[in-house]
């Protein structure tokens, strides 16, 4: 629970509840064209389709929030609730909260060395409570969910989102409805229903899921995460931002590498570091983020390398299924971002992220899903090509954990020798391996 | 030709609250053409000033994306269902 009463001090325009909840959340606004939305249950806009977003009263969060209020917060995303879609209204008893975010930002000097970077660190998300940095985006997305009186949550998946609204739902005592693609890695499909959530595998790609659960918000009454609470789900990824600058001493990096699939994360991470320049949190200094992707599904990344600048949809083929999204609806403000901060995007073959999930786990010890190898292998990519320097201080976002995509390195890496119960076995063994 | 159009819950206020409208059109154009003579400003949601898709509209003929197809001149088969969708988000 948010110690709303020594975090804040009301004034301004924010809205206060009886129970002590603070908002400072204005409303919804359309991302293409302006229009301004009332808040609800929508997240595209009526007249364009285009995606809306949540608009805070950034006067007030600066007069009220200071480094110190936060630093005594949870150790969590909630922290940061002021810049969260806290909605007017809502009751702090009803968040739906199992305690995702504040993960390790850790230095990774052999990863690094590795690489050819002297100043490296990873911001581990293998560790939130469904093993993906999916929990940020699903916490806040249901807590919204609950404000405006759905009792039944849904979402379309690539597997890590399905995992996180399936364990939030129960913890909520939700009703959660996931649809998946049905050729999606075991782990995952036996992850998600465990907890009890109605898993509904479609004969598809993840495109055509998210196609089907579109139509499904429109006609069922549920809050679909990434449908028609969308604007305050997607909100959850700017506190893989915050969590980075507030680690970092309250500065902000020289480079963030992120992984693509709608684009989203990386699109609000770089909000995250605007939003705390502007209410006085850090101080501004340039920044760049560069985007990954698999090169069996690289439809952002293209549109940068070849210069067109239009996200053209794809058919996904490759092992990171977490990234297998052909259509991103965040592409384009993705390419935006990277543009605009001097970064970069790239692309890399599977066994390229393979390789990179081995290198991740021997250098820094830490196991993370294709996701990860993508990231770690675009990093390396960009390092060779003189796109990261040295000296920059670079984080590389581990999205979510191994064991979920466990099937990928079960071909390159298993038991060394095997032996019978005997030291003399195991000393035969022992020499071979050391001779070998 | 005649199509089937499956309208999303946000563009159902300019067609009376149908969540599905027949119209005739031997390609996406004429579709999207005879949409919005029966329910002006329906065109004007789909595209943009150029006359193109928005880029966060997604048509789907059949379930075909037409952007794998061929756009607007996309061919409509008589009985086909043509479906507006918009983009969203993923993971």
């Amino acid at each position: 629970m948010v110690r709303r009463d020594d975090a804040l001090t009301p004034t301004g325009s924010a809205f206060f509840t009886s129970g002590g909840e603070v908002s400072y959340v204005k409303g919804l606004q359309c991302r293409e064209c302006g229009r301004e939305v009332d808040l609800g249950a929508v997240h595209v806009c009526e007249f364009c389709f285009g995606p809306l977003e949540v608009v805070y009263d950034y006067d007030a969060v600066a007069r009220d929030v200071t480094r110190e209020a936060i630093a005594a917060g949870p150790l969590s995303i909630w922290r940061y609730a002021p810049l969260l879609p806290v909605l007017p209204g809502s009751d702090p008893s009803q968040r739906v909260d199992l305690g995702a975010g504040f993960t390790p930002l850790v230095p990774a000097p052999r990863l690094g060395e590795a690489l050819g970077l002297e100043d490296l660190w990873l911001k581990n998300d293998t560790v939130n409570p469904s093993f993906s940095f999916k929990d940020r985006v699903v916490s806040v997305a249901l807590s919204a969910a609950r404000s405006l009186g759905f009792d039944t949550a849904a979402c379309a998946s690539t597997g890590n989102l399905a995992h996180s609204v399936a364990a939030h739902a129960a913890r909520a005592g939700m009703r959660a409805f996931v649809f998946i693609p049905a050729d999606l890695e075991e782990a995952k499909v036996l992850a998600t229903a465990v907890y009890g959530a109605d898993v509904v595998a479609v004969k598809g790609s993840y495109d055509d899921v998210n196609r089907l659960c579109a139509e499904v918000a429109g006609e069922h009454g549920w809050a679909f995460v990434n449908v028609n609470v969308r604007p305050y789900y997607a909100e959850g990824s700017k506190t893989l931002g915050f969590e980075i600058a507030e680690q970092l001493g309250w500065t902000l990096p020289d480079h963030v590498v992120a992984p693509m699939a709608s684009g989203s994360m990386l699109v609000k991470i770089d909000k995250a570091f605007g939003e705390l320049v502007k209410v006085g949190l850090v101080d501004d200094k340039p920044w760049k983020v560069s985007g990954a992707q698999a090169s069996g599904c690289a439809p952002i990344a293209t549109a940068l390398k070849d210069g067109s600048g239009v996200v053209k949809p794809v058919r996904p083929d490759t092992v990171a299924k977490s990234l297998a999204i052909g259509d991103p609806a965040d592409g384009y403000y993705a390419l935006d971002a990277v543009r605009r901060t001097g970064g970069w995007m790239e692309d890399v073959s599977d066994a390229e992220l393979v390789d990179a999930i081995e290198l991740l786990a021997r250098t820094e010890g830490i196991f993370g899903e294709t996701a990860a190898g993508v990231t770690i292998a675009v990093l390396r990519k960009l390092v060779a090509q003189g796109r990261i320097e040295p000296s920059e201080r670079t984080v590389a976002v581990v999205s979510g954990m191994g064991l979920k995509t466990l099937p990928v390195v079960a071909d390159r890496v298993g038991p060394t020798f095997e032996i019978t119960p005997s030291l003399d076995d195991f000393e035969s063994a022992l020499t071979l391996k050391e001779q070998s | 030709m005649t199509a089937t159009v499956r309208i999303p819950t946000p563009l159902r206020t300019v067609t009376g609250g149908k969540a599905t409208v027949t119209v005739d059109g031997s390609t996406v154009r004429e579709v999207v053409k005879n949409l919005d003579a029966a329910h002006p400003g329906l065109g004007e949601r789909v595209l943009d000033d150029n006359g193109e898709v928005r880029r966060f509209v997604n048509v789907f003929v059949d379930d075909e994306d037409i952007r794998f197809a061929s756009g607007l001149d996309t061919p409509v088969r008589d009985g086909a269902t043509v479906s507006i969708i918009p983009a969203v988000a993923g993971g």
